[in-house]
């Protein structure tokens, strides 16, 4: 009985401390996302649409992130590439040295990679007439592509960003290796000083849990609230 | 740009009117082939011209160079005289404002409604606002009979409603010259005469127009002149009575006999 009281008390007292990497972990993942389509959006359409030296540009960059372990990205950027802006003046506002920013910048360029692979595929589906008819009025290939092209794609890919959500969101544990302190490292000093691994793994796993169910559900409703009337795909 | 209903049962005969759009030595390659090989066509305004031929003869190709969808090898084209520098970006969209294009397949914008569909050339080319882009696609829409469709999506409207909007949409533009590819082709027999009622509308009202199309008795009855094309050249060209005449001779006559065998109308 005492047991399990003490037991109950180290999760209660615990649950703050979680709960704040929590935090962590979900503005880590916005901004890893956010910028994943920052850089997704635009290379898909030069991708696609772009001059064949930039469309090089894009695919080597895809080629390189989608090859490389999200892990091995980790060690490259946080020790290596990031330390050794740091010590370049020009570049003193970035905050390099500072570890969940190195983990957005590179959960946000991995994911980049492949939401351009899901924009680029989601562009191609589309029946290029509909340029073509934008263009014969007259409209320039930034208005086309924007008013046209992109609100189409963009919908249409809704599918695909989630399921790279969830991907994603689960990559973003791998971020206690350069010392993140999000859900799942926080998670892990609390059962490493209980010496009780078993219930806090499987209270972070619900969370992961939760988050994944309660994006991929948001990300339907958008789907089907954005959902052209009357289209059948 | 008015529609006259009712009035003269025949388009006026052409030929004075300032020549609107010039096309000189047009050569075109895809793929290897030449599609287009030293093609000459002049519209003047109020002319309405037809293109007829058999597929692969490079009909489609010629009305997308005139709009610039496919910018030439070789040629060069005359808006209202000035000539057209393919390398300048806005010297294209320009001329693709003032000379409109209807295509065989529609290629509404899928996530628009009827009126915006209308609408986003005003704003986006025009600058106009959302209100004023919004009006003159009512009203453009009421002009081919679908003031009561304005909010609904291509993928609600019937062929024949969609190829209205597609039209509609390209009057908005105020166009100097509308380019039409085949507009009928792709629409079930029985809404193939709403499309050609409003085609012969415009034709009254006097739009210069150039129409790819294989109603040849509909043409016939509205065109100033056929121009009859076969392997990238235009071989020839002329009124329509006077090259479907019996005793012509003509390549013309001979092709529009055979489809007309084919679907039993009169040429």
């Amino acid at each position: 009985m005492y047991d399990m009281l003490t037991f109950i008390t180290s999760i209660t007292d615990s649950l703050p401390y979680i709960f704040s990497g929590l935090w962590i972990t979900v503005v880590l993942i916005i901004g890893a996302m956010g910028l994943g389509l920052l850089i997704g959006i635009p290379f898909s359409v030069i991708r696609v649409y772009g001059h064949p030296l930039a469309r090089g540009c894009v695919a080597l960059y895809v080629w390189f992130f989608r090859g490389v372990p999200i892990l091995v990205l980790f060690y490259l950027f946080y020790f290596g590439l990031l330390s050794w802006l740091d010590q370049v003046p020009v570049l003193d506002f970035l905050p390099l040295e500072d570890a969940f920013f190195a983990a957005i910048l590179v959960l946000g360029m991995a994911t980049g990679a492949y939401q351009t692979q899901i924009f680029k595929g989601a562009i191609l589906s589309l029946p290029q007439g509909q340029l073509k008819a934008a263009r014969s009025l007259g409209m320039s290939d930034f208005s086309a592509i924007t008013g046209i092209i992109l609100p189409q794609a963009l919908r249409f890919s809704i599918p695909a960003w989630s399921n790279e959500y969830s991907i994603v969101l689960k990559d973003s544990a791998l971020a206690y290796v350069i010392g993140v302190a999000e859900l799942m490292s926080r998670t892990r000093s609390v059962a490493a000083i209980t010496h009780k691994p078993l219930p806090f793994t499987l209270f972070a796993g619900l969370i992961f849990f939760i988050l994944t169910w309660a994006g991929v559900k948001g990300l339907k409703r958008l789907e089907q609230k954005v959902q052209i009337q009357g289209y059948i795909q | 740009m008015m529609f006259k209903k009712g009035g003269l049962d025949m388009t006026q005969p052409n030929g004075t009117g300032p020549v609107v759009l010039e096309a000189r030595g047009i050569v075109k390659e895809l793929g290897g082939n030449t599609v287009l090989n030293n093609v000459d066509l002049t519209l003047a305004k109020g002319d309405l011209k037809v293109l007829i031929g058999p597929s692969g003869s490079g009909k489609s190709t010629l009305l997308q160079c005139l709009n610039l969808l496919h910018i030439p090898e070789q040629g060069r084209l005359l808006l209202d005289g000035t000539q057209v520098n393919f390398k300048k970006k806005t010297d294209l969209y320009l001329l693709r404002q003032k000379v409109g294009m209807i295509f065989q397949e529609f290629n509404l914008f899928d996530h628009l409604s009827a009126c915006q569909n209308v609408a986003i050339a005003l704003r986006k080319v025009k600058k106009q606002s959302k209100k004023q882009a919004h009006d003159r696609a009512c009203e453009e829409l009421a002009r081919v009979g679908l003031a009561d469709k304005l909010d609904l999506y291509p993928a609600q409207l019937s062929g024949g409603q969609k190829q209205r909007v597609s039209i509609a949409r390209a009057l908005a533009m105020d166009p100097e010259v509308l380019l039409l590819d085949e507009p009928t082709s792709a629409l079930d027999p029985e809404l193939i005469s709403e499309v050609l009622v409003v085609i012969r509308d415009l034709a009254k009202a006097g739009m210069t127009m150039l129409m790819a199309t294989h109603q040849i008795s509909f043409s016939a009855g509205l065109a100033h002149e056929f121009v009859f094309m076969e392997n990238g050249q235009i071989t020839e060209q002329g009124a329509p009575d006077a090259l479907l005449a019996e005793n012509s001779g003509s390549r013309t006559r001979d092709f529009c006999a055979k489809i007309s065998e084919l679907t039993g109308a009169e040429a």
